[in-house]
């Protein structure tokens, strides 16, 4: 979406002021209204967590949590996020202290080549929020918004459960 | 993308006003389906209208003891809402057989009545597409067509609605509330998706500026004996090849009433009276249930790609009665 025709053009567009929590930090910026969130976290606020995977909200790898709510960033304009609250991957340690779903993927060896990590996490995150899964079939079901094409899929399974306590 | 401008209304006036006085703007509220299409090129809004502040995000009762559905519900909130689960199971079934958790999250209630479909060619600018371009031919009816229509399409277009909350709503005869240039009205949800005949690029009633407020659920006697049946080329977060949604109110062994929807085969839910009459009076038996199914499907003409399409549906239907039934 920022190719330099489109970054020229914005000068002629009216940019939008907008205020946006990112990991606990508050930014005030003026966006295109074009510009999507994952775009606005990575490119200028420089928070590289949350992955461009498929640009069309099929992957999962750009999930972050919007007031709490995991969602896709790639398939939501920054403008219409004006005054939310966004946790990345970036904001889910405590300091030095992991999340306790961070711990569980590295326990369980959850990731291979990482990519999809973030997102995976993230959407973990919203899961284990929202209470409606339980059992490996609902975390499977309730997890199908994020694909591994590397297939570490029983391992994601196993971290989440280890998260919720199950084992 | 193209560049575009965006305004956030106010209010619903302010909303329909904006549209009004700029037919080319688009309204957005989650936008999970309208983004997508304009990052491949296929909507091409000048503006953007955004609706997702305005006070439509709340389901209330109804004064006939049914539901309302504020257009801003997230399709998540509607599925979990515990008295959409008690009392319409089959929108809670249907809403989570679709997307994913995350788009679940966003989607709203409006949009995903208006959601486009998701043929190839209708998302691929280089191809002919009645739908995306007026006049240009249309690129599925001799392609790859293995999603498409089986019923109800036209020279035109082969295009299937691909949303499950839709075929569940057809079956539930929701109504829909409209607020427009010249007011409100209602329209029976059968009569909001259209046909594509020769003007597919129309996927609904709706003409420019008018926004949806609300779904209203008329109260039923369902709970008890209602099923959606998806089926899918893999387990979760696919469209749907066949999908059914079957409702019964039983009495003793015999069915007092019944609605049939499906989806995936046409360009709106399919449903049809003459289908559900069959039932009618009569024990579920699996000699009625295929009777049903086939005055359901009667006229289906399968493409090169989806012969098997008849068959699987009628098995559905088959399955989803039965299930059904017995629930």
């Amino acid at each position: 979406m920022r190719v330099g025709a489109e970054r020229l053009f914005a000068m002629a567009v009216e940019e939008h002021a907008i205020k946006l929590r990112v990991n606990g930090t508050a930014h005030a910026l003026r966006v295109a209204p074009w510009t999507s969130l994952l775009d606005l976290l990575r490119e200028t606020i420089g928070v590289t967590g949350p992955k461009k995977g498929c640009d069309h909200g099929q992957c999962g790898a750009c999930t972050v949590l919007a007031d709490g709510k995991r969602i896709n960033s790639c398939l939501t304009l920054a403008v219409m996020r004006d005054g939310a609250e966004i946790t990345t991957i970036e904001g889910l340690a405590t300091g030095e202290e992991l999340h306790p779903i961070q711990e569980a993927f590295i326990e369980c060896d959850a990731s291979q080549c990482g990519y999809c990590t973030p997102g995976q996490i993230c959407s973990a995150v919203g899961l284990i929020a929202e209470g409606h899964a339980r059992t490996p079939d609902e975390i499977r079901e309730l997890m199908s918004g994020n694909i591994c094409r590397c297939g570490a899929y029983p391992n994601i399974i196993a971290a989440i459960q280890r998260a919720q306590g199950g084992r | 993308m193209n560049p575009f401008d965006y305004s956030r209304a106010g209010t619903l006036t302010e909303a329909v006003v904006a549209a009004a006085r700029e037919p080319t703007a688009s309204f957005v509220a989650g936008g999970t389906n309208l983004v997508d299409l304009m990052k491949a090129n296929v909507a091409r809004p000048t503006r953007l209208i955004d609706l997702s502040r305005l006070p439509l995000a709340r389901i209330e009762e109804t004064r006939a003891g049914g539901l309302r559905l504020g257009a801003l519900v997230t399709n998540a909130d509607t599925a979990y809402d515990p008295r959409v689960a008690a009392r319409y199971p089959l929108v809670t079934q249907a809403i989570l057989a679709g997307a994913s958790p995350q788009l679940r999250n966003v989607a709203t209630n409006g949009g995903n009545l208006l959601q486009r479909t998701r043929c190839h060619y209708f998302y691929a600018p280089a191809t002919a597409c009645n739908k995306r371009e007026p006049g240009s031919g249309c690129a599925a009816r001799e392609g790859q067509n293995r999603m498409h229509a089986i019923l109800g399409a036209s020279e035109h277009c082969v295009a299937v609605h691909p949303s499950d909350f839709c075929v569940a709503l057809a079956a539930l005869e929701a109504v829909i509330h409209v607020t427009g240039a010249d007011g409100d009205r209602a329209i029976p949800f059968e009569e909001f998706h259209r046909l594509p005949g020769d003007t597919p690029e129309r996927d609904n009633v709706l003409v420019a500026g008018d926004v949806i407020t609300a779904i209203e659920l008329p109260p039923n006697a369902f709970q008890a004996n209602s099923y959606y049946l998806k089926v899918r080329d893999r387990k979760s977060y696919a469209f749907a090849l066949i999908s059914v949604a079957a409702a019964l109110e039983m009495d003793g062994g015999i069915v007092r009433a019944v609605r049939l929807a499906m989806g995936g085969v046409a360009h709106k839910p399919w449903r049809r009276r003459e289908a559900e009459a069959v039932l009618v009076g009569r024990a579920p038996d699996a000699e009625q249930l295929g009777r049903a199914a086939d005055v359901l499907l009667e006229g289906a003409e399968p493409l090169e790609h989806n012969a098997f399409k008849p068959t699987l549906a009628r098995r559905a239907i088959v399955r989803a009665l039965t299930e059904a039934a017995r629930s």
